[in-house]
């Protein structure tokens, strides 16, 4: 008998098919539960709300050409779906286990932490996408109702860039849900950061300190709009207004997506550790 | 490893800090074999953390947890494959049935795929839980859901139970019928521990006891064993009989079978009888009160005994 089998004839799965497990009912959960009803209506009324209003007053500017309407739909409003979303699926997600007890239903059981987490993170993942996937479709029929003959190559860019957004926003969410027992600070925090946060950050490094915000999530997740631009945007930009010289930067692609990449791959991580060591008291 | 003889628990200098505070002091407590063992203790004298660090929920600050011979801490899986558990009162996932629930403990215990609903049904409905069985879990009463995390606990046949005060948050019949269950699940060749705060509840279902408090062991052995060594080496049993007890009877052959201190009378029909002596005289005297042909028909240690020592032994460390 191997030391994962039991008297009884189990055999306790791998870990990999173990975070298979947890990954479809968390996500079961997940797509039962109102948060997802309430993110859906959310991201319709978004997208209703949008076609009325450029439907009732066609401004110039967006429907000029098929750029400038992804750019101003897409360019503007994804990074909102996808911080809600990442708040709604990850803001919780580990902190919810201690707050409220479900991880006295999963963790004494033959199966590692990190199988948890992994498969939390997967199940948020794929709900998440789900609602990304719901805006992509408003958009996609806006954009093809004003410019029937196709869609910009820049928008399956921006797409990809947006998802890899999305890794990133629950990457970091789940970090701070690691860091915190109580949900509602961990929500709190992710929100305060990526409202506030970061473009305070952002925008006072880079104006007056003159200094790249190479280290700011938000700031590599604006290739997902910048792409539109054709041209790309120059890297750095300094305006003299008056005494004061302002210096903007704008993050190319590769450093966009590097950003974004090593975002997720350090909080993913850290959250994990987090969660590996916190304890059920 | 050494070669398995049975389903076991150890805690090897088992210590838990919480800052300075010693939750747990070098715990060492061995428990082997099929047998219910009640872990006993006031509050916060360090039950719940000690199960807690079993199924690692919680880390040891030092000293070993072992499952099987096996420490909890470093080979997880293999600890705790063998092992049901119940801590606190579990939340299952609000959004899914009892039925989703039991499957997704299955699945990640390895019951075999074709046994899985048989096995789902059969414990809830062991919970008296059936007809719940495809609604959500998420309005579900305390009492309920401490029904199906029993249930939970029983799915994959383990051969050793961990049980944190399991009937806490049932009514009265749902205590009872945990009770039943926990006692039914002795006849299975299981090594159940369980703590509790109901000393009536232990001494009806457990073989054992361990007693803790701040953090220490105090005492681990039979309920009669522990209730003579607080008592000047005197136990107490109640023995029911299925007829009005003759008074002379009483004081004459039941007086003075060997080992007896007194004998009296609760009521008619039940006798108490206090004997020096652990559970070698108490079979002896069960035989003998046979031989007597007074219709005995329950023989069971008063629950007094089991509470008289619990106080003793507790007072002592204060």
């Amino acid at each position: 008998m191997s030391q994962n089998q039991t008297r009884s004839g189990n055999t306790v799965p791998g870990s990999i098919a173990q975070i298979g497990i947890i990954t479809k009912y968390t996500f079961l959960d997940y797509f039962r539960s109102r948060r997802f009803l309430v993110l859906v209506v959310i991201t319709a009324l978004i997208g209703i709300l949008l076609t009325a209003a450029i439907g009732y007053y066609r401004p110039q500017a967006l429907i000029a050409d098929s750029l400038s309407f992804y750019s101003s739909w897409w360019g503007n409003i994804t990074t909102f779906v996808i911080i809600l979303t990442g708040i709604f699926f990850g803001g919780d997600a580990i902190s919810g286990e201690f707050q409220n007890k479900t991880g006295y239903f999963s963790i004494p059981n033959p199966i590692r932490r990190s199988s948890i987490y992994v498969g939390k993170f997967l199940a948020a993942l794929i709900a998440s996408t789900l609602i990304l996937a719901i805006f992509t479709v408003i958009t996609i029929g806006n954009g093809l109702y004003y410019f029937p003959s196709g869609i910009p190559s820049q928008f399956g860019e921006s797409l990809l860039f947006s998802w890899s957004y999305l890794v990133a926003v629950l990457g970091f969410t789940f970090f701070f849900s690691s860091v915190f027992k109580s949900s509602a600070i961990s929500i709190l925090v992710t929100v305060i950061l990526f409202l506030f946060g970061f473009n305070i950050i952002d925008v006072v490094v880079s104006a007056f300190a003159h200094v790249e915000p190479w280290f700011i999530l938000t700031y590599g997740a604006a290739i997902l709009s910048s792409v539109f631009t054709v041209p790309y945007p120059p890297h750095v930009n300094t305006i003299n207004a008056g005494p004061i010289t302002l210096t903007t930067y704008v993050a190319t692609i590769p450093e966009g997506l590097a950003i974004m990449i090593l975002y997720f791959a350090v909080t993913i991580v850290l959250g994990l550790v987090f969660f590996e060591r916190k304890e059920f008291t | 490893m050494a070669s398995y003889t049975g389903p076991s628990i150890e805690a090897i200098n088992l210590s838990k800090k919480f800052g300075e505070f010693p939750a747990v002091s070098n715990l060492n407590l061995k428990i082997e074999g099929a047998k219910c063992v009640g872990f006993l203790g006031p509050n916060g004298a360090g039950k719940t953390t000690t199960l807690k660090m079993f199924t690692c929920l919680i880390r040891a600050s030092s000293g070993q947890a072992l499952i099987n011979g096996i420490n909890v801490r470093t080979n997880t899986k293999a600890a705790l494959a063998s092992v049901g558990t119940l801590i606190e009162t579990p939340e299952i996932y609000p959004a899914l049935t009892p039925r989703e629930g039991l499957r997704m403990i299955a699945e990640i215990r390895g019951v075999p795929a074709e046994e899985r609903e048989k096995r789902i049904e059969n414990a809830v409905n062991e919970v008296r839980m059936g007809e719940w069985i495809d609604k959500r879990v998420g309005k579900f009463s305390k009492g309920m859901k401490q029904r199906i995390c029993i249930a939970v606990a029983l799915l994959s046949d383990p051969e050793i139970l961990i049980l944190d005060e399991p009937t806490t948050g049932l009514d009265p019949r749902g205590m009872s019928e945990v009770r039943g269950i926990v006692k039914s699940l002795k006849s299975k060749k299981r090594l159940i521990f369980m703590s509790s705060h109901l000393l009536n509840e232990v001494s009806e279902i457990c073989d054992e006891v361990a007693m803790i408090d701040h953090g220490k062991l105090i005492v681990y052995d039979t309920i009669a064993n522990v209730a003579a060594k607080v008592s000047g080496g005197a136990n107490t049993v109640e023995v029911g009989v299925l007829h009005p007890i003759d008074q002379k009877l009483l004081a004459g052959k039941i007086a003075k079978l060997e080992g007896i201190v007194s004998a009296d009378k609760r009521d008619d029909r039940t006798l108490t009888l206090r004997f020096q002596g652990g559970l070698d005289v108490q079979e002896r005297l069960l035989a003998e009160l046979v031989k007597l042909n007074i219709g005995v028909v329950s023989f069971k240690p008063a629950s007094l005994e089991l509470e008289d020592a619990y106080l003793k032994l507790i007072q002592a460390t204060l």
